[in-house]
């Protein structure tokens, strides 16, 4: 019956595929012994015949090689007389705790004293590290193949290249293959062959690891030969091109990642003030409450999950807040911009001293989830997880409160009452309605940005007093009124600083956006999109 | 002695003179003529409190003639009151001499301790009052001019000028904190010995200060009260209420502004310039944003457009300041930010507007 | 640095009104001017003149230009083409607000303009010509000259009572009227009065109908209005402007016969309501 003999070709597979993955080899019984035969010469033997008998294991390819070799390298190889069998110590102890060096299998603590340590030299050790890169070179492993590599170019030594070649010979992973060829470019920087070295040189040309560059300097300046110094000059020339790209791409990322928090600072502002024309002074300390917030869902929820959560309690949190703000205060004082300026501006304080008693004046530090600590490679770039995270949460934001303002009822009745109040009232708008859940939504955003903000900085109860100038003159340099306005001037402004900032150092790369936007102003007192026509007038 | 008219009618303006003239001859006298023991003294710390207060109150009373009048909120005065008194401490900290911790004749300390070889070029002639005295006005003036001949000409008005008046103090602060400015950094200026040769730590000089601090606050008052008892006070009014009506009726709008704008500066300058010798430290701390919109509070508490509310509204709110932050110090920024709310929803013509409509309702 | 502060002539005194050069006549020229907001024209090859000593109506629907015209004659926008000249010599387009209301233009705001917190008195003061280079801002007295210009003044606009009172407190046709007499006080050449009898009772329209009929012979007057009675006491000459341009020009009387005219503004409610 064909279904039969399936299942058991299935079955076989299956078994086949679990040996293999358990280790459990059977072949590599009969090696044991062999192996174990050749560690017990280790004990007599000179340094000259230990070499002998390390190349002689190196040959049998067995698979606790690497662990023995590792062992005899550290010292840590011991002849167990009793037994007549070579052990791994695992620590140091008088009560030393061993393995066998074969089979790997424990073997409890036993006496030091009944130990004879395996002494290795130097020389004795070269020859284990290059063997062992050998081995990690013929690895299945690709990581470990990688490490065998890396390894080797730490301490390029000519004279261990030629399992590099052979390797490069059969190698089929594409970045193993490039760090092959770049590692033996490096052994030949030593070769007698003066054309060999200038051939090297030129091909590690544009490579950035710092070991590459310290061997190409060395060569350029040291050489003996005129060509090969100038091969390595050019080389590195194409290096430092490539550094620089590097830099520029660095500092934009940098100058992005700190647009994205000026955009998010900004965007919620542009809401109430570009559309709504009120100034919100408070607008800092409603992103201090979304940042509060983070930190106190953290104290409910594990870290992995608290951010996910924190974002739409934050902007519930703040756009309650900021209802209350409108409702209670500002609608009182529409057409007094002034006025609306200095009672935000009270309110301000008073949020960031009730928050300074409720929780403390001390900052609290909220903690990064996993998911957005450490870095990730961007072609050659590295960039740190969390500020990519947050030029991706900036562009979703935008997004959100782009399609919210386009797409809605509301945000149709918000575009309405900004271009003409009376006009949108006429037609059956309720104006306070839609004012009240505008200032909502402004400050709702400013509590997200606060989240963001949160992972970036202490939070504490000045947080929103330093974002405060910076997110008006984003607001009002990309022209009120202007959601693109304000993610251009949001970017431009973020790039600009960072570009500054190698030649002028932080605070002065500020002060130097600061009085450039300040003149700015008075040249486009509407920005760099403003608004047109009879609206804009009013 | 006659009174000119537009002073007689200032019926509120003279009650302030007179109170005025009372402390700057009463508080000298209960410092230095009643004994150490008895009730009525006045200690130095007492006299030179209130003359702090007195300095606020002319950094009040020029806020309030551009904003009040003219309608311009100037959300960085403070700038121009802290400029002042960098200018006077410039010249303190010149006559401390050899008398500082390294006893550079020449070199503040804080530049020996960065290593400064040379005075910067703008150190000079600090030496001399008179220069710095002249400088405590032309400094802010200089920069209230600029900055006002190019936000007015482009016509930034309204919140936008409040904003970047806001970014200019907060600009001011961040370069001030920086060593290499050469303004000593975070620390400021400090340590001061005298001023012409009279130790500022003396009781006397203390009372000069007070009293020219009282003197400089009536001068300030007279100036701004003459002022807008002209056809130029009609002006401002007109410029506050309708910019282009008053464009249209022929006035050079922007020449107006810049040139009360600088005269406001000039004005806090010179009020700073009496307020350090008397708390002995300026630092940049004193640009920050929060103290001009604080002096904007104490106008606003007072009753803007007024000139005399100015006065009450500095002295009234620094006193509960002083008594809160001692007495309850959590409660003072809850006290300052209710009464930024109240104000502005409930008393927008301050205290005077409230008494003023008192009168009227009796009469 | 300034005008307002080194100005040789700033002498405080009553300056006569600058001599405007009208000798054929033509007191205002707009000669081919366009202007556009964000691609839309709001003027559109324009072409106007008013006589000196001339009461002209200008009339025409919602968004015909009337406004945006007065803000180019009074310096406020600039055209994108055409030529603005006051008599024969003075390019308006070459100057600003301040000083083409000093050169003898004045201007009426729709919306009363006055400034409230001030008396009537200080607000003709406020406009009184040459009073406003710094040395005569100086100043907290009247002279007797300048006191007799007022009360001419308050005479004309029928004021004289509310003299000393507040102008916030004013009707608000009181307001007009003071406007109207502000501008008087600059002693202009041209005024440019935009909806003088917008919600003004029927009495209060006679007064004022009167009032500008007074003027013109000393002064050209340009007005524009909504009410075509207002509009048929006052003008014998009407313009009406459409879509920025010149409709046509002439009598009411014939105007309102005028198909063109009938269809888009007078009779043409159906095509623009």
């Amino acid at each position: 019956m064909p279904s039969r003999t399936l299942i058991r070709a299935g079955f076989l597979t299956f078994a086949l595929t679990l040996q293999v993955l358990l280790g459990v080899v059977p072949a590599h019984a009969a090696d044991d012994a062999a192996v174990q035969a050749t560690l017990v010469q280790l004990r007599d033997a000179d340094f000259d015949g230990k070499a002998e008998l390390v190349e002689t294991l190196a040959a049998s390819n067995h698979p606790r090689l690497a662990p023995i070799l590792k062992a005899l390298y550290d010292s840590r190889l011991y002849y167990q007389e009793e037994n007549n069998r070579t052990v791994i110590g695992l620590n140091d102890a008088a009560e030393i705790t061993i393995e066998d060096a074969v089979t790997g299998a424990a073997l409890g603590a036993v006496s030091k004293r009944s130990l004879d340590r395996i002494t290795a030299n130097n020389r004795l050790r070269s020859l284990i590290e290059n063997r062992l890169a050998s081995l990690g070179l013929a690895s299945a492993d690709s990581q470990q193949r990688k490490a065998a590599v890396e390894a080797f170019m730490r301490n390029p030594d000519p004279s261990g290249a030629a399992p590099l070649r052979e390797r490069l010979a059969v190698e089929t992973d594409g970045g193993i293959k490039e760090s092959l060829t770049l590692a033996l470019a490096l052994a030949d920087l030593a070769s007698d062959d003066a054309t060999v070295r200038a051939t090297a040189a030129t091909a590690l040309g544009g490579q950035m690891q710092t070991e590459i560059r310290g061997r190409l300097t060395r060569v350029a300046a040291d050489d003996s030969d005129a060509n090969v110094r100038e091969a390595a000059k050019s080389a590195l020339s194409r290096t430092e091109f490539r550094l620089q790209l590097l830099g520029w791409a660095e500092t934009l990322f940098f100058g992005l990642s700190l647009g994205s928090v000026l955009i998010l600072a900004a965007i919620g502002l542009a809401v109430t003030f570009g559309v709504m024309g009120v100034i919100n002074m408070a607008h800092g300390e409603l992103m201090m409450l979304g940042a509060y917030t983070t930190w106190l869902t953290q104290q409910w929820l594990p870290v992995n999950w608290s951010l996910p959560v924190a974002v739409p309690l934050a902007f519930l949190v703040t756009a309650l807040v900021g209802i209350a703000i409108e409702r209670g205060i500002i609608r009182f004082l529409y057409g007094r911009p002034l006025e609306t300026l200095l009672a935000t501006f009270g309110v301000s304080l008073i949020l960031q001293q009730a928050v300074r008693s409720i929780f403390s004046p001390l900052n609290r530090s909220v903690a990064a989830p996993d998911w957005m600590s450490g870095t990730i490679l961007l072609g050659p770039l590295e960039v740190t997880l969390n500020r990519l995270v947050i030029v991706g949460f900036c562009i979703a934001v935008f997004a959100l409160l782009w399609l919210a303002l386009q797409r809605t009822r509301l945000g149709l009745e918000v575009r309405a009452v900004a271009q003409n109040r009376a006009m949108a009232r006429a037609m059956g708008v309720r104006s306070a309605r839609v004012d009240a859940l505008t200032f909502g939504l402004g400050s709702g955003i400013a509590g997200v940005a606060g989240v963001a903000l949160s992972q970036l900085t202490n939070v504490g109860p000045n947080l929103g007093q330093s974002y405060i100038v910076d997110s008006f003159m984003v607001v009002v340099f990309g022209g009120v009124g202007n959601l693109w306005g304000t993610m251009v001037a949001g970017l431009s402004l973020g790039v600009a600083n960072k570009l500054l900032e190698p030649w002028t150092g932080a605070v002065l790369a500020k002060i130097v956006v600061l009085v450039f936007l300040i003149l700015f102003i008075q040249k486009r007192p509407r920005g760099l999109f403003p608004q047109r026509g009879r609206a804009a007038e009013v | 002695m006659r009174f000119p008219r537009w002073l007689l009618s200032d019926r509120t303006g003279l009650v302030l003179l007179a109170v005025l003239m009372i402390i700057g001859i009463g508080v000298p006298a209960l410092n230095l003529l009643v004994p150490p023991d008895h009730p009525l003294h006045l200690t130095a710390y007492t006299v030179t409190l209130l003359g702090k207060y007195l300095c606020y109150a002319l950094l009040a009373v020029s806020i309030d003639l551009v904003w009040g009048y003219m309608g311009i909120l100037s959300l960085g005065h403070a700038a121009f009151f802290t400029l002042g008194g960098y200018c006077f401490g410039m010249y303190m900290m010149r006559q401390i001499g050899t008398r500082g911790v390294y006893g550079d004749p020449v070199l503040p300390d804080f530049m020996v301790f960065l290593n400064w070889k040379d005075l910067p070029w703008y150190w000079h002639s600090f030496d001399m009052f008179w220069f710095a005295a002249l400088m405590v006005m032309v400094v802010p003036g200089l920069l209230a001019f600029i900055f006002g001949w190019f936000a007015f000409r482009s016509r930034v008005s309204g919140v936008y000028l409040s904003i970047i008046t806001q970014a200019l103090t907060y600009a001011l602060m961040l370069a001030f904190f920086r060593n290499e400015m050469g303004f000593g950094g975070n620390n400021g200026l400090t340590d001061f010995k005298d001023i012409l040769g009279y130790s500022i730590h003396a009781d006397e000089t203390r009372i000069v200060l007070f009293v020219l601090s009282a003197l400089a606050l009536a001068g300030g008052y007279l100036a701004c009260r003459w002022l807008v008892s002209t056809r130029m006070g009609r002006v401002l009014v007109a410029i506050r209420d309708s910019e282009d009506r008053t464009r249209f009726l022929g006035y050079r709008v922007e020449q107006v502004k810049t040139l009360v704008f600088t005269f406001s500066a000039m004005l806090a300058g010179v009020a700073g310039a009496l307020y350090v010798p008397q708390v002995g430290i300026i630092n940049p701390g004193e640009f920050a944003p929060l103290n001009s919109i604080e002096a904007v509070i104490w106008v606003a508490v007072g009753g803007r457009g007024t000139l005399v509310g100015a006065v009450v509204g500095a002295v009234l709110v620094n006193y509960s300041k002083s008594w809160l932050t001692a007495a309850l110090p959590e409660v003072w920024l809850f006290a300052l930010g209710g009464l930024f709310v109240a104000v502005t929803l409930l008393l927008p013509y301050g205290l005077i507007g409230l008494l003023r409509r008192r009168r009227e309702t009796a009469s | 640095m300034s005008e307002l502060i080194f100005e040789p002539e700033a002498a405080g005194m009553h300056t006569p009104v600058a001599p405007v050069d009208a000798t054929h006549g033509i007191l205002l020229y707009l000669e081919g001017v366009t202007v556009s907001f964000d691609g839309f024209k709001a003027i559109d090859n324009l072409s106007l003149y008013i006589g000196d000593g001339e009461l002209r109506c200008i009339i025409g629907p919602n968004g015909a230009g009337k406004t945006t015209m007065m803000d180019i004659i009074t310096g406020k926008t600039k055209p994108d083409a055409g030529r603005v000249f006051f008599g024969q010599t003075i390019d308006l387009l070459k100057l600003d607000e301040p000083a083409i209301a000093r050169i003898g233009i004045g201007r009426k705001f729709q919306k009363p303009t006055v400034i409230e917190p001030l008396t009537v008195l200080e607000n003709l003061e406020l406009a009184m010509s040459g009073a406003k280079r710094l040395r005569g801002l100086m100043t907290t007295r009247m002279s007797g000259e300048e006191r007799d210009r007022i009360s001419a003044v308050l005479d004309q606009v029928g004021l004289n009572e509310q003299a000393q009172r507040l102008a916030g407190v004013l009707a608000h046709g009181q307001k007009q009227w003071l406007e109207i007499g502000m501008l008087l006080m600059q002693e202009p050449r041209l005024l440019l009065v935009d909806e003088p009898v917008a919600g003004m009772t029927p009495a209060e329209m006679e007064r004022t109908a009167e009032l500008l009929k007074s003027l013109a012979g000393n002064h050209s007057v340009v007005v524009v209005e909504h009410d075509m009675g207002f509009v048929r006491s006052i003008a014998d000459q009407v313009t009406v402007l459409h879509q920025g341009r010149v409709l046509a020009e002439g009598r009411l009387d014939e105007l309102q016969v005028d198909p063109l005219v009938i269809e888009v503004y007078l009779g043409g409610e159906d095509a623009h309501h």
